[in-house]
């Protein structure tokens, strides 16, 4: 297991990933300021110093604090949104597969749909009835995100479905349920993984842009792409206020998908270079 | 039609096919339309308690068709399916638990027929469950018996389909099929992806559990000279036909059918060597367009008139136990 982390991928995008969840998780004891209420004007616009290590924003507020506690948001609201996309794509994929017919074209068109308009309209769309917030953000985006989880599930069981060992646990008597949760999840969960870790990257950067256009996380909560937003009418007086949470957006969805591309290689040896 | 070889005395068939039918919509690429491929067309067969019946033809005569028709894999188009007496075959769970009681199968390739991710234990175990055993040492104790059955060591339970060798499956694969007690096992070419060392192995496993369990076989093969040693009756099937049905005896001594001639001097034997080898002409024609009259007639050496322009030849009563479609038996009785 250790030899695995001699790929590259592999290595990098788990070792993001794992740092930011420990920054999550302890990001109380990792910031040194409070990421909002340590509003003060008298610091407000500070470029990086001792004091403040990635400088303030045009309120005074540490932006590395805020950064530590956005990981929370994002890494939440990313891990959310991906568990509900899965599970939609996955039950919708696996059973368009198995059963086929009518339910397979109605799957398959929907499919169609959530690919043809970009995610982020849709959930634009969906965030303008529920409102902002961090529950609508989860609605939103967990409900419109599943078309490719959907179709790799799809295609992995229509290349299996057919089987030996599927159709023995036919003739054994087992039914539907059990044949596509326990013989065919099982064997079809690798490229299903791959596809869910780099989700998650997708998810976060969904996330980002939405709370940039104003729609996501509401203010003063310390969302990056807020923060992008909120930085937008100093980037030429106070770029740091902007590049900083662009480039936690950066790496933590370069990692995510890193690491989506090392578990490929990991699970799947043969199909290096697919999609 | 219904004229059956198969004496009725004793308890009533396990496995009772009537005109069965399996057709499937094939699209020719000529057009729009869809033309029905009769893979099974019209089959009457019998296989009684504790009996083994070997049914022989080429890849593409239907076989397996039948074998997955009968299991309940592909819908049968039209036709009685009678498993130990029942007939009605609907999609709800209970029938199909009662299907799988009566009728298990074994698979041709060993290596794709278990879950590689469940542990022999879950591969076998789980049937038991599912069947009604709900003590979990009970399952285990049925497991382990199983495998020992089979000639594995009991300890193979704990392992993963992969650590075995391809005869080792095969057996694993026998043993999941037996473990629900069912009254019929359907081999689809049980041996033929296997090594030649193994296969006398896997046949001779096979026979000792006939006799054993009482279950009978249909047991199906390319390969006469598999389903040579094991089978009380043998069915040869041709394009989507059975072309001779007859007990093991008959069906070698005496062969009627043409098709049948050529399958036994196929089989590679030196003591059988003054029959000279038949060699089969050309490839068995398509089953979207089969041959008008006797299917076997392009390729069979004895063809006449009738063969080419008459009917599908009836069966002919050969024996009692032995019957066989071709239009050569009843030649005096048509032609003159």
């Amino acid at each position: 297991m250790l030899r695995q982390l001699r790929r590259p991928n592999l290595a990098v995008g788990g070792g993001i990933v794992v740092l930011l969840i420990i920054i999550a998780v302890f990001a109380p004891l990792i910031a040194p300021h409070d990421p909002i209420h340590d509003a003060n004007l008298m610091y407000a616009g500070e470029p990086p110093s001792t004091a403040f290590w990635l400088g303030t924003d045009d309120q005074g507020r540490d932006i590395f604090s805020r950064i530590v506690y956005g990981a929370r948001i994002a890494l939440t609201v990313g891990l959310l949104v991906e568990m509900m996309n899965a599970a939609i794509g996955i039950a919708l994929g696996l059973s368009a597969g198995y059963f086929g017919g009518w339910w397979d074209e109605f799957v398959q068109g929907l499919t169609n749909v959530m690919l043809a308009v970009p995610t982020i309209v849709f959930a634009l769309a969906l965030m303008a009835v529920m409102g902002p917030g961090i529950p609508s953000l989860l609605v939103a985006l967990g409900l419109t995100d599943w078309a490719y989880s959907c179709r790799i599930s799809r295609a992995q069981v229509l290349s299996m479905k057919s089987s030996p060992f599927i159709q023995a646990a036919r003739t054994m008597g087992y039914g539907p349920g059990h044949i596509m949760l326990r013989e065919l999840l099982p064997n079809i969960a690798g490229p299903l993984i791959v596809v869910a870790t780099m989700g998650v990257g997708s998810a976060i950067m969904a996330e980002a842009s939405l709370s940039f256009l104003g729609l996501g996380v509401v203010p003063p909560a310390p969302s990056w792409g807020s923060m992008l937003a909120g930085a937008r009418e100093q980037l030429i007086v106070a770029p740091w206020i902007a590049v900083f949470p662009g480039l936690a957006i950066f790496v933590t969805v370069l990692g995510f998908n890193l690491l989506g591309d090392g578990l490929r290689d990991l699970l799947d040896p043969q199909g290096r270079s697919r999609r | 039609m219904t004229d059956t070889a198969t004496r009725q005395d004793g308890p009533g068939p396990v496995l009772r096919l009537q005109d069965l039918h399996v057709h499937y919509e094939v699209r020719t690429g000529q057009g729009f339309g869809q033309v029905p491929l009769k893979a099974v067309d019209g089959v009457d067969l019998q296989i009684r308690p504790g009996e083994c019946l070997g049914l022989v033809g080429e890849s593409g005569c239907g076989k397996s068709s039948l074998a997955q028709a009968v299991m309940g894999l592909v819908p049968a188009t039209s036709g009685v399916i009678e498993l130990d007496g029942r007939t009605d075959w609907d999609r709800s769970a209970a029938t199909r638990l009662a299907r799988a009681r009566t009728v298990q199968m074994v698979f041709q390739d060993p290596f794709s027929s278990l879950n590689p991710r469940q542990s022999i234990a879950t591969s076998l175990g789980g049937p038991l469950r599912l069947h009604g055993v709900t003590n979990r040492s009970e399952r285990a104790d049925r497991v382990a018996e199983m495998l020992r059955k089979v000639g594995l060591n009991p300890d193979a339970a704990r392992r993963y389909p992969h650590e075995f060798s391809g005869g080792q499956r095969q057996r694993i694969c026998i043993a999941r099929a037996l473990i629900v007690d069912p009254k019929l096992v359907v081999c689809d070419e049980p041996v033929s992806a296997l090594d030649v060392s193994i296969r006398a192995q896997i046949i001779n496993l096979l026979l000792q559990l006939k006799d054993e369990l009482g279950v009978a076989l249909l047991m199906i093969s390319h390969d006469l000279g598999v389903v040579e040693h094991m089978s009380d009756r043998i069915a040869v099937m041709y394009l989507g036909r059975i072309v001779e049905e007859g007990a093991w005896n008959a069906i070698f001594s005496d062969p009627a059918h043409p098709y049948t001639r050529t399958l036994i001097s196929a089989i590679p034997d030196p003591e059988r060597a003054d029959i000279g080898h038949e060699r089969l002409r050309g490839e068995a024609p398509s089953a979207l367009a089969p041959p008008p009259g006797c299917a076997f007639h392009p390729r069979c050496t004895q063809a006449f008139a009738p063969c080419r322009e008459g009917a599908v030849p009836a069966f002919t009563r050969l024996a009692e136990d032995h019957r066989a479609r071709c239009h050569l038996l009843t030649k005096d009785t048509e032609s003159r």
